[in-house]
């Protein structure tokens, strides 16, 4: 090996390590690989937080691109995203956006949205938390966008921002058959 | 539920540590659910008391949580070709390490015998006292 590639690799060599390791100090080992993507959502069916209202099951949006938020009156970043779902629901009403009301005693989550606006079409009330189990939930807020077909194509864990609707919801809108 | 409720429900607490000490609670991720009292850990747990309940294999009880949250919950995953390079990749590194090492003790070990340092050390030490003899003249 000629002297000055020898100098050289360990050089290079730390160097690409240091940038291994940058990048590997911004992800968020918080946020793990969903093993939902492109799989069927988990059927369910709960009562609904308002008490004429049926019972909630996914099934019933067969035919529909719909979102489904989990949320908590006890969650604090659901806080920090409640007005991006709002603008969602104003911006697009024809969208179902079901609330999954989850580990939450139903008459706080009533207050929580009497205080904040209900941005919601259904709310489905997971009292115990299992529903939220079938659905991997592990960071309160999560969003589901699923499919026509009933399939999850996104999930997002940790609270949504502006750029949720049109980066993950509105190409699926668009595509045909949707 | 603490232990000793599971207990006289007829739980087998044995199996329920072995099983949710191999499951990483996912809200505190350096704990496993069979230390952490994290809501959802306290949710998982009683997840496995109900499927051990209904007879299922340690095997399936793990597949069921791999289904819901990814093979990030085992602290201990199966190889797969995802991971190959995680298990199998420290070895390579250390054959790796080996034969640079043998390569150049052997280039070193060659160059200390060049044509000439054939000396024994008797040889070696007669000579230096000869050369420090015509130095003193």
């Amino acid at each position: 090996m000629p002297s000055q590639l020898r100098v050289i690799l360990p050089l290079v060599a730390l160097v690409v390590l240091a940038v291994v390791f940058v990048f590997g100090l911004q992800t968020d080992p918080r946020k793990l690989p969903s093993v939902f993507i492109d799989k069927p959502a988990p059927a369910f069916e709960l009562p609904a937080l308002a008490q004429d209202q049926p019972p909630f099951a996914p099934g019933q949006l067969r035919g529909q691109v719909w979102l489904l938020n989990v949320f908590a009156s006890w969650c604090a970043a659901c806080v920090v995203e409640h007005p991006y779902l709002l603008d969602i629901a104003e911006q697009h009403p024809d969208l179902p956006l079901v609330g999954l009301a989850y580990k939450d005693a139903p008459s706080d989550t009533r207050n929580w949205l009497r205080q904040r606006g209900d941005p919601f079409t259904r709310i489905a009330v997971d009292r115990d938390g299992l529903v939220g189990i079938d659905y991997g939930v592990y960071g309160v807020p999560e969003t589901f966008v699923i499919d026509a077909s009933g399939v999850i194509r996104y999930k997002h864990v940790g609270p949504i921002d502006g750029s949720f609707f049109d980066t993950h919801v509105a190409p699926l809108l668009r595509a045909p058959g949707a | 539920m603490d232990t000793a409720t599971l207990e006289q429900q007829g739980v087998d607490i044995e199996r329920l540590r072995e099983i949710s000490s191999d499951l990483r609670c996912l809200v505190c991720q350096n704990q496993s659910i069979a230390d952490s009292n994290a809501g959802l850990a306290i949710d998982l747990r009683n997840q496995v008391v109900k499927l051990m309940s209904e007879g299922r294999s340690d095997t399936e009880i793990k597949q069921y949580m791999v289904d819901r949250y990814g093979e990030f919950v085992l602290y201990d995953p199966p190889f797969s070709a995802a991971n190959a390079a995680l298990w199998v990749g420290p070895f390579l590194l250390v054959v790796l390490g080996v034969w640079v090492a043998r390569r150049t003790i052997a280039a070193r070990l060659a160059a200390r015998h060049t044509p000439g340092d054939g000396l024994t050390a008797a040889q070696k030490k007669a000579l230096e006292e000869r050369y420090r003899a015509s130095q003193s003249d």
